[in-house]
Formats: C-alpha cells, structure tokens, sequence
C-alpha cells in the first residue's frame, strides 16, 4: 500500500490521484477549470470566503449534523455498535448541500451569476436550487428523462425553489447524459456560467473542490467520535454512486490507517446480469466525463448504460479519488442489489424510526452483513447520506403498493 | 514518407486555395454509404476528409453529431470497423489526407500503441481529439510521431495566449480553430471574432490554420479564405445526408460538396 501521507495530499498539481483524475474536456472549457483552481485556492486563503462558508453551513444548512447511535440496530444485527452520521438531517435531505453551498459562494467570488448542474436523485439539484434562491442565482438543473419520472417530487421541488429544469432525452436518459448535456450548457456559456458538479468526477479540480467542500461530514464524525465514544471506529462503511458522501466521510480518516474504508456500489439486479452500477467492481479503467477512472464499458470503449433502483448510484463512473482509493488498498468497495437495498431501506424505517433514501439503503444492507461479523466492542460509522421522502413512489411501486 | 496533410496543405497554398475539409461520421447513415460518401465528398471537391468516431458521450457535439454517432453505433460502427474503412478506401486509391476525429475513451480502450499501428498500415495521417487538451496529450503525440501520424491540437476563442503557445509546440499538420464558444453544429453566420482568433494563433506558428465549428455554407468558406486556410464542414453536411431519401445520398452529398466549392451556381 501506498503512504497513507501522500494518499491525502492527492490530487497532484496535474490533477492526478496516480493515474487517475486529471482533465479530459474540450479545449473551450480549458481556462474555465483553470480559472476555478485558481479562484478556489485563492478563497481557501480568503478569511472572509471562510467565514461566510461556516456562518451558512451552521445557520443555513444546520451543521454540524448528528452522530446517532443506532442502539435499536445494533442489538438487532447483534455484533458491532453501529453509528450514523446524520446527512439527511442537513438542509434539503442530504449530504448534497454541504457541496452546493460551497460553490455557489465560489461562483459568487467568480462574478458568475448562471449557474447549470445535473442531477439524478434530483438531491443535488434541490441542493443546488436552494443555495441559488439564496444566493440570488439563475439556476439550470439538467436532468434525465426517465429520472425526472421517477423523482417527480424533486422535480417539483426545485421549481417551487425557482430553477428552471431541462428534461435530457439523449441516451439511457439518466445521470449520465444529464452531466453530458451540462458540459455542452458550459461550452456554450462558460464566460458567465458556473457549472455546479454535484460529485467528486469531472476534470481537475472538480474531484478535489467537492471532496474538500464535503469532508466536513468525516471530519465531524471523527470529533464527535472522539469526543462521545473517546476512540475512532473500526469501519467507515458508505454508498458510492459518483462518490461524493463516500470521499466526505473517508477523507479525514485516510490517516487513520485502522479505520477501515468501505465503499458500497449498487449491483442493481446483479452484477452478472449487466444490469448494474458496480463500476469498481465490474469496469474498467477509462475516460468520461473530464477524468480517469473505473468506467463501465464494453469491448470497443463505449460507455455502457448503469442499471440502479436508486437514481443517485445510477450512474457508469465514479471519482477518481475513489479508484485511486481502491487500487491503492486503502479502501475496499461491495456491492449491494436493489432488492437487498430495499431490505435495507425497510430495515432502518422499522428498526430506527428513520426512512433512508434509496442510496443510503444500499450502505444499510451493507451493515447485516458486516456487523454480525463483528464484536460489541468494535465500531462501525455508517455515512447516512440522506433521507428517502423522495423514493416513496419508487419504493411502492418495488413493494406492490399503490399511493 | 511525408504526411499527406503536409504535402497538401503545401499544394494549396501554393495554388492559393482555401482547403475544405468535409467530415462523415463513420456507419452513417450505414457503414457501407459512410464509406461511400468518403469517396464521393473527395471526389466533389474534398481536400481532406475527416472521419468521426462515434462515441455513446459526445460531449463536444450538438445534436446533428450526437445523432449521427448514436445511429452509427447502432449500425454497429466502432474504431476496428473504421480501421478497416480506412484500410479499404487506401486499397480503393483514396490519396487524400483522412484524419479520425473522435474521443479518447474508444483509443484508449482499443490500446494506444495497437491503434497507432493499424493506423499506421492503413495510411492514416492526422488525429483530432477533443476531450484530449496538451497537457493530457505529451505521451500520446509522442507515440504518433513515431508512426508518422500528425495530432492536430484544438483551439478555441477562450484560449488564452499562453494555452495557444503550448498547443502550437506539440502540434503537426494544422491547428484545428474552433469557430465559436460552443458545440458543433450548422450555425448561420461565423462568429465575430474569429479572424482575430485565427491571428492570435499565427503568432505562435507557421502550421496552417482550419476552422471549423458552424460553418456550413460557401459564403462562409469564403470569407475564412480571407484569413486562414481551411475550412470543416461537419454538421451541415450531415444534416443534409440525413434529410436525403436513402437512394439519393450520394447525389446529395456530391451536390452539397460542390456547392461549398461555388461549383452548382448554388451555395447549398
């Protein structure tokens, strides 16, 4: 394994997390990501960018969020004491804000005052839409065709917020070429616009930019672990789409080499099926979407369609921090189908008295299988992602119901 | 044995032509009329001719290209079948420059070094990648120099000087200058601007300089006559094959061709 010293101070001035990263967009977009890794290393340095960050992260989006002891879960699995880290208690139902807010102020120190992202969950363009209302922004949110159907509650969500939403019908019409269609936005109207990524993907310092924006969640857990148990735990076991609640909640424990890292991909209806989203556990290396990393793909290098009941994992890549993680040794990525995400969506609801959204479901399930492996006295933090109000539809539609 | 691009572009500035550099997307509308209309467009008029590969993410292209890439990879079209359609218009006696224009993911996957070498054989001259900006590209252009075969940097009007610089450095054959701040596709009139552009980037080098982006009539290649040396014409063109009745493609592609050189007392 690879210096866990060096494994934090990725990405290099290249953009790199070894081979992976870097920034394979098309020329027009260029000096724009030029021009935002300048702007954000400047306002790292900004006193006032920094203190305007922590007032709204505290008042804004309800930070810090809580670490839950999952008693009731506990004693059910019967092995490990399992803690959540409450993102869904955050502002708009997830970690997504944390992300959003941050560069929403680093357009705002642009002078860029159109704002475009993409969405899947449509968790990131609520996310989105609310910092813009706030922050007095135009807000765009590219979203796929067949995720607007099965999200139409985030749909309606960010309209009431005031952003305009674009229905994308190129492709597999989800996540996808929802990014695809924002990079054209931004080749088109990069001199005023902002492009929002919503994950830890995208070129250069895209991976970088909202991992740090996103770390607070690790860093919190690791204070509040320190200060309520008195020791770091043993597992920090989170979902991975794009992997930006995963990065969030691993990176302050990269150091920590006996904290043991695990990412939970979405298998969909099983990973030998092909119908799946498990890009680390099925792809190969590759270039989408401005950076290197696992990708799902077939023979000829075309990027294969991502199958997941969660429209947040549903996606064909992940950040390159992540694969870097993973071919490193420092962190170890599962998978998890829809039909046991589901076991663990109705799990957390009855166990804890908390509905977990459909990507948060896939790290739960996740947790019976790792915790009845374990000790009463080892420790497993699990990154609660976000709330399921917005899969109610999907979720009775796989269980039969009708509402 | 010298590059086609080269020994052309030479020809045509020496004639005091402005080259004209048509693009087919390869298995569009099928594999057997995209080889076809290679033939065709560089029997109309064509200089060179690029070959697009498609792509399932064509993040640089508007919707003629991402519609015509999208039917081509349903036809079955990926880089082996280009290869080979390069290899058969070769056979065929095409001797004009054909470049491959298609993104980095489908290179990478069919390996660098494999494909350099193919293309190699089959008598390939440039490559045009645009989600492969220079910093991402020193080891790649390495390995085509190697096999003869020129990497034709893009640059656009957000190109700052110093990015201008670096790119003519690595460059070969000619400097691909995007017309406008977006993707591609017919537009109607060329961007203000664009002479300026085209000069910015004389500074740094002696390589001819193309345009293209939007173009899609004869005014426009003459007016861009006027200060650079070539013109692509992509999504017009394509559009044009797309509205054509099948039986009628070749007709209407050598038609349009022609009409971009002046040749059909008609400028479409």
């Amino acid at each position: 394994m690879q210096n866990t010293q060096d494994t934090q101070n990725l990405p290099d001035e290249r953009g790199r997390f070894g081979e992976f990263g870097g920034r394979f967009v098309p020329e027009t977009l260029m000096s724009a990501v030029e021009e935002l890794e300048r702007e954000y290393i400047a306002a790292q340095a900004d006193e006032e960018f920094q203190a305007e960050m922590r007032h709204l992260s505290e008042h804004f989006v309800g930070r810090p969020t809580s670490l839950y002891y999952a008693e009731n879960l506990t004693n059910e699995l019967g092995g490990a004491r399992i803690y959540l880290k409450r993102e869904d208690l955050a502002h708009t139902g997830a970690h997504k804000i944390n992300n959003a807010l941050g560069q929403g102020l680093l357009a705002k120190r642009m002078g860029k005052n159109r704002i475009i992202a993409e969405t899947g969950a449509g968790q990131h363009g609520v996310a989105t839409a609310s910092i813009c209302a706030m922050l007095k922004q135009e807000c765009i949110i590219y979203m796929g065709e067949e995720d607007i159907r099965r999200q139409s509650l985030n749909v309606f969500r960010m309209k009431l917020l005031g952003a305009e939403v674009r229905t994308v019908t190129s492709g597999s019409r989800t996540l996808k070429d929802a990014i695809n269609e924002a990079i054209r936005d931004w080749v088109s109207n990069v001199e005023t616009t902002h492009y929002l990524i919503g994950s830890v993907v995208g070129p250069h310092p895209y991976p970088k930019i909202v991992r740090d924006f996103q770390s607070v969640i690790g860093r919190e857990a690791r204070g509040q672990m320190m200060s309520t148990v008195g020791r770091l735990p043993d597992y920090a076991v989170a979902c991975v789409g794009g992997g930006s609640n995963a990065i969030g909640l691993f990176y302050e424990f990269i150091k920590d080499s006996s904290v043991k890292l695990l990412g939970v991909e979405a298998a969909g209806l099983g990973v030998e099926t092909g119908k799946h989203a498990a890009t680390m556990t099925a792809g190969e290396v590759g270039v989408l979407h401005g950076s290197m990393s696992y990708l799902l793909q077939d023979e000829h290098g075309q990027v294969t369609e991502a199958h997941s009941i969660s429209a947040g994992l549903d996606y064909p890549g992940v950040g390159p921090e992540h694969s870097w993680l993973r071919d490193s040794g420092r962190a170890e990525y599962v998978s998890v189908t829809d039909s046991e995400a589901l076991e663990g969506f109705e799990l957390m609801c009855r166990a804890e008295g908390i509905i977990p959204a459909l990507e948060t479901a896939h790290a739960i399930y996740y947790l019976t299988k790792l915790a009845p492996t374990l000790s009463r006295d080892q420790i497993i933090l699990m990154g609660f992602s976000g709330r399921g109000d917005k899969d109610m539809q999907t979720v009775a539609e796989a269980l039969g119901v009708e509402i | 044995m010298a590059n086609r691009i080269d020994t052309t572009m030479q020809r045509l500035k020496n004639a005091g032509k402005t080259a004209l550099v048509p693009f087919v997307t390869v298995g569009f509308p099928d594999l057997d009329t995209s080889e076809a209309l290679a033939q065709t467009i560089l029997e109309s008029g064509g200089d060179m001719l690029e070959l697009g590969i498609p792509f399932s993410d064509p993040l640089a292209d508007g919707p003629t290209i991402q519609m015509t890439s999208f039917r081509a990879l349903e036809n079955g079209a990926n880089l082996r079948k280009s290869l080979e359609m390069l290899k058969r218009l070769r056979d065929k006696g095409v001797e004009a420059p054909l470049i491959f224009m298609g993104y980095y993911n489908p290179f990478l996957r069919y390996g660098i070094e494999k494909f350099l070498q193919a293309s190699e054989d089959a008598g390939l001259d440039g490559i045009i990648i645009p989600d492969l900006p220079t910093e991402e590209s020193a080891e790649f252009r390495e390995a085509c120099q190697i096999h003869g075969i020129h990497v034709i940097p893009l640059l656009a009007p957000t190109s700052p000087d110093s990015r201008i610089a670096e790119a003519c450095k690595g460059a070969g054959g000619f400097i691909y200058c995007v017309s406008l701040t977006g993707v591609t596709g017919a537009r109607q009139s060329l961007s203000s601007g664009l002479s300026d552009l085209v000069g910015r980037i004389r500074q740094h080098t002696e390589l001819p300089v193309i345009v293209g982006f939007g173009i899609s009539r004869y005014e426009h290649i003459q007016e861009i006559g006027q200060f650079a040396d070539g013109a692509v014409v992509a999504s017009a063109l394509l559009d044009a094959i797309d509205k054509s009745p099948p039986e009628a493609v070749q007709d209407t592609a050598r038609k349009f061709v022609r009409g971009l050189r002046g040749l059909n007392g008609e400028s479409s």
